[in-house]
């Protein structure tokens, strides 16, 4: 396998410095068990930290004394040298929620509140998980209650939805709909909304017999009403963008090394060096290295044979058959992560075997941290 | 055509659904050559958007057009449709109300990613509405056109709302053409000419997921098929030598000795090399008994089930065929 550089976990966990981790990847990967980990190893090392996680596994999240999506944090274990971690589960709805009562008066709130239309929007999955795990973000860090947030990034099936997710949220928000929608409330307005207006009797008569006339009525209130709190959505997504670039940010991102995970954290990596947000490094998870390495596949497949054709020590030739498997494996790990490490040479790596059990215990956070830290 | 005996006679729309990156896409294409084998007609459906039939299946990217794919075991068509919602709706909005043009100006105004951020039920609505009319659809005989249909649908955390669409939009859209095709949609998903599958892993999450899923589809009123549980290991040991592995008592003397038989290590080199590959027996058993406990609470659903083997050179075309003959051996078509 290529040479790498290591991805020092602990200079960074003990860097007061640090202040964000953002852990990123495709689906599946460890992502949640990375950011937990972190976290525990961090309050073990004095930081007080807290994990946002987004979809813990249900017996991790109960380990960690998380039973329902609450937006509050809660102390899950205090070490020896002060340090203490916190950890929440992401309430997407309510923290949408909150954002418009933040924004707008009482009675517009109340509005949006109520729409259908909005109800849809903030309980779907596309994009408004993501924009509300950075919406998140921002409030924990302005309270400063922390000195050290770790994120966990919502189950997209791109890592990079999670980047784009506030700024298609905004161009949506932005878009041509949503201003022909609400270019009857302001006709006589600017020249374009004139212009929209003109194809205006067509497609308002489509929609109609499309959507039924409440329909319509209800897209336009509610359109409307997001309209008047619209800066403010735009300002904070600006805010925690400029936070993602902050130097006190690390991003982690996490692949199993399989051709898709690896491909996607190389994007991954390139889009995070165009945003210009800093990168700390990858992390390998789930790695399968065999402890008896020093025993080829093809030697341990051939004395195999051999010992089958004999008809002797059948057990053998079973263990080694296993071996050849587990070395064939590891084999194919080390090809996908080689086209990772040729394609970024200088990008530190971490690597995490792969447990025999899921982790779904304070011990098995800690056993990841340790491989984290060592890998 | 004899009509063959499996566990799904009489279904019609195969959806196929599960945690992502388990094997949702392999499934359904292997489902449907196994479908359309003996000579029958299968469409395959994807609704995502991203191409994972065309690559699946070596092709370059599909239009939004049912084009003959595959020739299934023994002769059959797979066809496959990538479905996109605009030009669903473009189709639609033709079909039934002739507005060709209206239609045209309002996707260049973006409804359909309009819709799809405020309301995905309505482009839900789209794409299940052009799946079950191919499922409903007939030819000039009067017979279907179709022997089955199967669906790569969204996960398991979204098919609920993906296939419950009167439900979803019902909130948006109470009376009116959009509530009625809904209507009709339901129609075909709530009936027994529909199964939804399930696919896992033998592992905790992808398992929970498919339980839950499984009781949110009966909370629903929609029909469960089969769960599918992909990518399994053959056991390489026989059950004992894993039993006493499990309890830490694996016979390192005589893994030695083999090993000195098969002229790979001598001397103390032969019992470290023993006690090193041990570690690889115990880590095998104790997954293998994971795997176990993971089959016995997949058990707890009724639902029946199949074992598709974990093809290690990864999926090609001939493994495709190879997955498609196991679903046929045990029944599932
Ligand atoms: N039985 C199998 N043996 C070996 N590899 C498999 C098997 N089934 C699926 N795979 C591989 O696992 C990966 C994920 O499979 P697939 O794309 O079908 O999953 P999916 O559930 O459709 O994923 P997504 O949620 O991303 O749509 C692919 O690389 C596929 O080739
Ligand atoms: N190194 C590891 N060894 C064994 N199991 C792991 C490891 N990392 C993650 N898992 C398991 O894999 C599953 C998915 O992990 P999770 O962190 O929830 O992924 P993501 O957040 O990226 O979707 C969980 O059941 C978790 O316990
Ligand atoms: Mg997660
Ligand atoms: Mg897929």
């Amino acid at each position: 396998m290529k040479k790498s550089v290591t991805l020092d976990i602990d200079a960074i966990l003990d860097d007061r410095g640090t202040r964000i981790i953002v852990c990123c990847g495709s689906g599946g990967v460890g992502k949640t068990t990375t950011a937990a980990a972190l976290g525990l190893r961090a309050a073990e090392r004095g930081r007080c930290a807290v994990v946002l996680t987004v979809d813990p596994a249900r017996r991790l999240a109960q380990s960690m004394g998380l039973t329902e999506l609450d937006n509050t944090p809660r102390l899950v274990s205090e070490g020896e040298s002060g340090g203490q971690l916190y950890a929440m589960m992401l309430d997407m709805k309510r923290t949408f929620d909150e954002i418009i009562e933040a924004h707008a008066d009482p009675e517009r709130a109340r509005q949006i509140l109520s729409n259908p239309f909005y109800q849809s929007l903030s309980s779907s999955f596309s994009g408004t998980q993501e924009y509300m795990a950075m919406e998140k973000l921002g409030q924990l860090r302005r309270s400063d209650e922390w000195d050290l947030i770790i994120v966990d990034t919502p189950p997209s099936r791109s890592a990079l939805d999670f980047l784009d997710a506030p700024e298609r949220l905004g161009r949506f928000l932005d878009g041509r709909f949503i201003k022909l929608l609400t270019a009857p409330a302001k006709a006589g307005g600017r020249s374009a909304f004139r212009l929209l207006n003109a194809g205006f009797g067509i497609v308002a008569g489509a929609m109609t017999k499309l959507l039924g006339a409440q329909v319509i009525k209800d897209l336009q209130t509610f359109v409307s009403a997001l309209d008047a709190v619209f800066g403010g959505f735009r300002q904070r997504a600006d805010l925690t963008y400029k936070l993602l670039q902050a130097p006190g940010t690390a991003f982690i991102v996490v692949a199993a090394p399989e051709r898709d995970a690896m491909r996607e954290a190389s994007y991954f990596v390139e889009r995070l060096a165009e945003e210009r947000m800093p990168l700390a490094g990858l992390v390998v998870n789930r790695v399968h290295e065999s402890p008896a390495a020093t025993l080829s596949g093809v030697r341990s497949a051939a004395a195999a044979e051999d010992l089958e054709t004999r008809g002797e020590h059948e057990l053998t030739a079973a263990v080694l058959r296993l071996h050849t498997g587990r070395m064939q494996l590891a084999a194919r790990e080390h090809r996908e992560q080689d086209h990772f490490i040729g394609a970024h040479p200088t990008v530190p790596i971490a690597k995490v075997a792969a447990m025999t059990e899921d982790v779904h215990d304070l011990a098995g956070l800690r056993r990841v941290g340790e491989l984290l830290a060592n890998g | 055509m004899d009509s063959p005996d499996t566990d799904w006679d009489g279904v019609r729309l195969h959806v196929v659904t599960g945690k992502g990156g388990t094997g949702k896409t392999t499934v359904a294409a292997a489902l449907a050559l196994a479908l359309a084998s003996g000579g029958r007609k299968v469409l395959l459906v994807e609704v995502e958007g991203r191409q994972g039939i065309a690559q699946i299946f070596d092709l370059p990217p599909l239009p939004y057009e049912e084009r003959r794919i595959a020739v299934a075991p023994s002769g059959g068509d797979v066809f496959a449709l990538a479905i996109d919602p605009e030009e669903a709706m473009l189709e639609y909005m033709e079909m039934f109300y002739g507005m060709r043009r209206a239609g045209r100006a309002l996707t260049k105004m973006g409804l359909v990613d309009f819709a799809t951020t405020v309301a995905p039920g309505f482009r839900d609505v789209l794409v299940t509405g052009k799946t079950t009319e191919a499922v409903r659809r007939r030819g000039r005989d009067g017979r279907r056109v179709y022997d089955a249909v199967v669906l790569d649908a969204p996960p398991t955390g979204r098919i609920t709302r993906f296939l419950n669409v009167t439900q979803e939009v019902a909130g948006l859209a109470r009376v009116g053409p959009i509530k009625s095709h809904s209507d009709l949609v339901h129609g075909v998903v709530k009936s027994p000419e529909t199964a939804v599958h399930f696919v896992t892993l033998l592992e905790e999450m992808p398992v929970q997921e498919t339980l839950d899923g499984v009781a949110d589809l009966a909370g629903a009123g929609l029909p469960a098929g089969g769960i599918f549980i992909n990518m399994v290991r053959e056991s390489l040991l026989p059950q004992a030598a894993l039993d006493m592995a499990v309890k830490g008592r694996f016979d390192v003397g005589e893994l030695a000795l083999g090993l000195k038989a098969a002229g790979l290590a001598d001397g103390a080199d032969a019992g470290s090399l023993a006690e090193a590959l041990a570690e690889e027996v115990v880590e095998h058993a104790r997954r293998t008994e994971l795997e176990r406990a993971e089959r016995e609470s997949l058990a707890a659903s009724t639902l029946p089930r199949y074992e598709l083997p974990l093809l290690t050179d990864g999926v090609d075309l001939a493994g495709l065929y190879e997955l498609a003959e196991s679903i046929r051996t045990q029944g599932a078509a």
